[in-house]
């Protein structure tokens, strides 16, 4: 499902070129768990930015589904996200002011679903990120910080994307919070799901069937799960 | 994005900032009521003087002696004072020139007029019985001036009800009273009716008298002052008015144009520059009104561009959750022509009644038109569309993860 072929991301700022990413090649299958993990600043987040058609590289090629999106305009892109992709982002990024159910239809506004259609769809969303029907009409930011990243999974879930991208999503959450997301993500996955986690914690990077490490902007390591144990062994 | 959602959205937006959207609408309000209201009052004014002039009688043509004619560098003797009109010219035109109805000369004259005790300076017309007709003089009390009067050179006067008014007292009925205009006793016959309109012009403040009654005894001439002349028909107006040239200029003896000693005043062409500088008066007065408009729109501009960075964040989430460039640009745009067309409805309402103000409080006649209000509404859409289509274009032009990212 998914193909990167020498992507390469460099930031220019004044005259200091900043490499996010350098000649990183992989593959990711339908269906696939994969955790992306590596230091602060090592690329992860461009990463998942290019990934998910959010930006493009400034080499390499890009293919989702066998398109080549490296190339692809701004509002091309929009289509791949709206269509394909479901984010969760680090930060949550949910709509000040605004309901738990219009946070969740936003979606479905871009997709023109009609109206009817998008409660049963965020119904079924939010049943599966785990919140109750209680907060449905509450506005965001009357959430906890739990609640905020259940809305933002259902959110990414509602227009029933193949791939699922999450950024720290237990970033803000204590352990057992994070837990329980985390075997929501797991569930996703066994629907058939795409899903690829960025996180900075080996703990966390263990619930996935497969590890990426990255570092400096190149991959380091890429594990299944069977030799999972070598890579602690490597980091300690 | 379907037109519901649209508009959802820009409900949300403006609701949530009430007082800047109330203020940035105000801005539109003020505007666009303060355009309706002054191209009400150019309008009014317009119908005003025009009304006024077709009151002074229909399909005029009205002869006066003198040239305007500037030949080289001298003006010719200017309107109205020489006496190269004669009322043989009027006799003449009547006979003569077919397509008129009547004609009506007029000799005029400043005189004192004296009654027991009061006196007063007023315009004395001499005028025969076909005046009323002509120039649309209607009676109060009493009898116009009458064919036997003007073949008698009788010393009898109607006066105009300013006139009467002023010597007799308002709303007195002086028919059969006595008046001393110069040196001579005339007896009153009647009063006319007000037409409106004072100053220079007015016909409330004038005394009628025998046309062969003032140049007998006031003039002492048999020149004329003007000739009115009614024609049948607005259409006809031009070639009346050529083949009378023709006929004076034979009876004056002219035969080079350049030495014509009248000229001709043609109703049609005085209406049409009248309604042409009351047009350059709408245009200009709805101008600067257009400036608090145009004001209205920079306001809104400001208030949008101000929303676009304040919302940067969010901007950037419907990029990533999948919103195209023409979603982004449709939600602002639609929020800024909201607010111009509420404000458009709101100042065309508060136009509508600060021109019913003005016309209660003062003598000005307001029109509101149809095309004033489509006008006024198209222009506030205009507007909103294109103050808000920069700030718009912006909001779209903005990267996903830049947008995301910016505190
Ligand atoms: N917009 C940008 N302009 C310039 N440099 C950037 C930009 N975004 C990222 N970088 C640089 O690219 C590098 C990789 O950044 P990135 O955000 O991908 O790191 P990360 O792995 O997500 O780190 P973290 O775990 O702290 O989130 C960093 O050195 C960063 O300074
Ligand atoms: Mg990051």
């Amino acid at each position: 499902m998914i193909e990167c072929k020498n992507l390469t991301k460099i930031y220019k700022t004044g005259n200091t070129e900043t490499r996010a990413l350098w000649d990183v090649s992989f593959k990711i299958k339908e269906g696939e768990f994969v955790a992306i993990i590596g230091p602060s600043g090592s690329g992860k987040s461009t990463l998942m930015h290019m990934l998910g058609a959010l930006d493009t590289p400034t080499s390499g090629e890009y293919f989702l589904d066998g398109n080549d999106v490296s190339n692809f305009s701004d509002d091309e892109l929009a289509v791949i996200r709206k269509k394909k992709i479901g984010f969760v982002f680090q930060a949550f990024n949910l709509l000040p002011r605004a309901s738990v159910l219009r946070n969740i239809y936003l979606p479905l506004v871009y997709e023109e679903i009609p109206r009817e259609k998008r409660y049963e769809m965020a119904d079924k969303a939010l049943k599966n990120a785990g919140l109750d029907k209680e907060h449905y009409n509450h506005l965001s930011n009357q959430l906890s910080g739990g609640q905020m990243q259940r809305v933002a999974i259902a959110r990414a879930l509602v227009n029933n994307p193949a791939l699922i991208l999450a950024d720290e999503p237990t970033g803000n959450l204590d352990s057992k919070t994070g837990e329980v997301i985390l075997d929501t993500f797991k569930k996703l996955n066994k629907e058939g799901r795409t899903i690829i986690l960025i996180t900075h914690e080996k703990y966390i990077a263990e619930h996935a069937d497969r590890v990426i490490t990255i570092k400096d902007g190149e991959i380091e390591n890429d594990s299944r799960k069977s030799n999972q144990k070598k890579i602690k062994n490597i980091k300690e | 994005m379907l037109i519901s959602d649209i508009f959802e959205e820009t409900f949300f937006a403006v609701l949530s900032n009430k007082v800047r959207s109330g203020l940035t609408a105000l801005g539109i309000i003020i505007g666009i009521a303060s355009v309706v209201t002054m191209i009400s009052i150019g309008q009014g004014t317009a119908y005003d003087i025009s009304t006024k002039i077709e009151s002074l009688g229909s399909n005029l043509l009205t002869v006066s002696p003198g040239a305007t004619k500037v030949i080289g560098m001298n003006a010719k003797s200017a309107t109205g004072s020489a006496d190269t009109l004669v009322i043989g010219d009027a006799d003449a035109i009547e006979e003569k020139i077919q397509g008129i109805i009547s004609v009506a000369p007029e000799v005029s004259s400043r005189q004192q007029v004296i009654i027991k005790g009061s006196n007063t300076n007023t315009n004395i017309y001499g005028v025969t019985e076909t005046y009323p007709q002509v120039k649309n003089v209607e009676i109060e009390l009493g009898t116009f001036i009458t064919e036997n009067n003007i073949r008698r050179t009788s010393k009898v006067a109607v006066l105009g009800p300013e006139t009467r008014d002023n010597l007799f007292g308002i709303g007195v009925n002086p028919v059969g009273e006595i008046i001393r205009i110069g040196s001579l006793d005339f007896v009153v016959i009647g009063v006319t009716i007000a037409k409106g309109g004072s100053g220079f012009g007015s016909s409330d403040d004038l005394i009628y008298i025998p046309i062969n009654t003032a140049q007998h005894y006031l003039t002492g001439s048999d020149s004329v002052n003007n000739i009115n002349i009614q024609v049948e028909d607005e259409e006809k107006m031009t070639l009346v008015e050529e083949e009378i040239t023709t006929l004076l200029l034979a009876r004056h003896g002219i035969s080079n144009i350049d030495d014509i000693d009248f000229n001709i005043m043609n109703q049609a062409d005085i209406l049409d520059t009248v309604s042409e500088i009351a047009g350059t008066m709408t245009l200009l007065l709805g101008a600067i009104a257009g400036i608090s408009l145009l004001v209205g729109g920079i306001g809104i501009m400001n208030m949008m561009l101000t929303t676009v960075t304040e919302r940067t964040r969010e901007i950037g989430l419907r990029k990533a959750l999948g919103a195209q460039n023409k979603d982004i640009i449709l939600q602002f745009l639609s929020e800024s022509v909201v607010l111009t067309f509420v404000g458009g409805v709101l100042g065309i309402l508060l136009g509508w009644a600060a021109s019913s103000f003005v016309m209660k409080i003062s003598d000005t006649t307001t029109i509101i038109t149809t095309w004033s209000i489509i006008l006024s509404f198209g222009v506030s859409a205009f507007i909103g569309i294109v103050f808000g289509y920069y700030p718009a274009r912006r909001a779209a032009s903005f990267n996903p993860i830049t947008a995301l990212r910016y505190e």
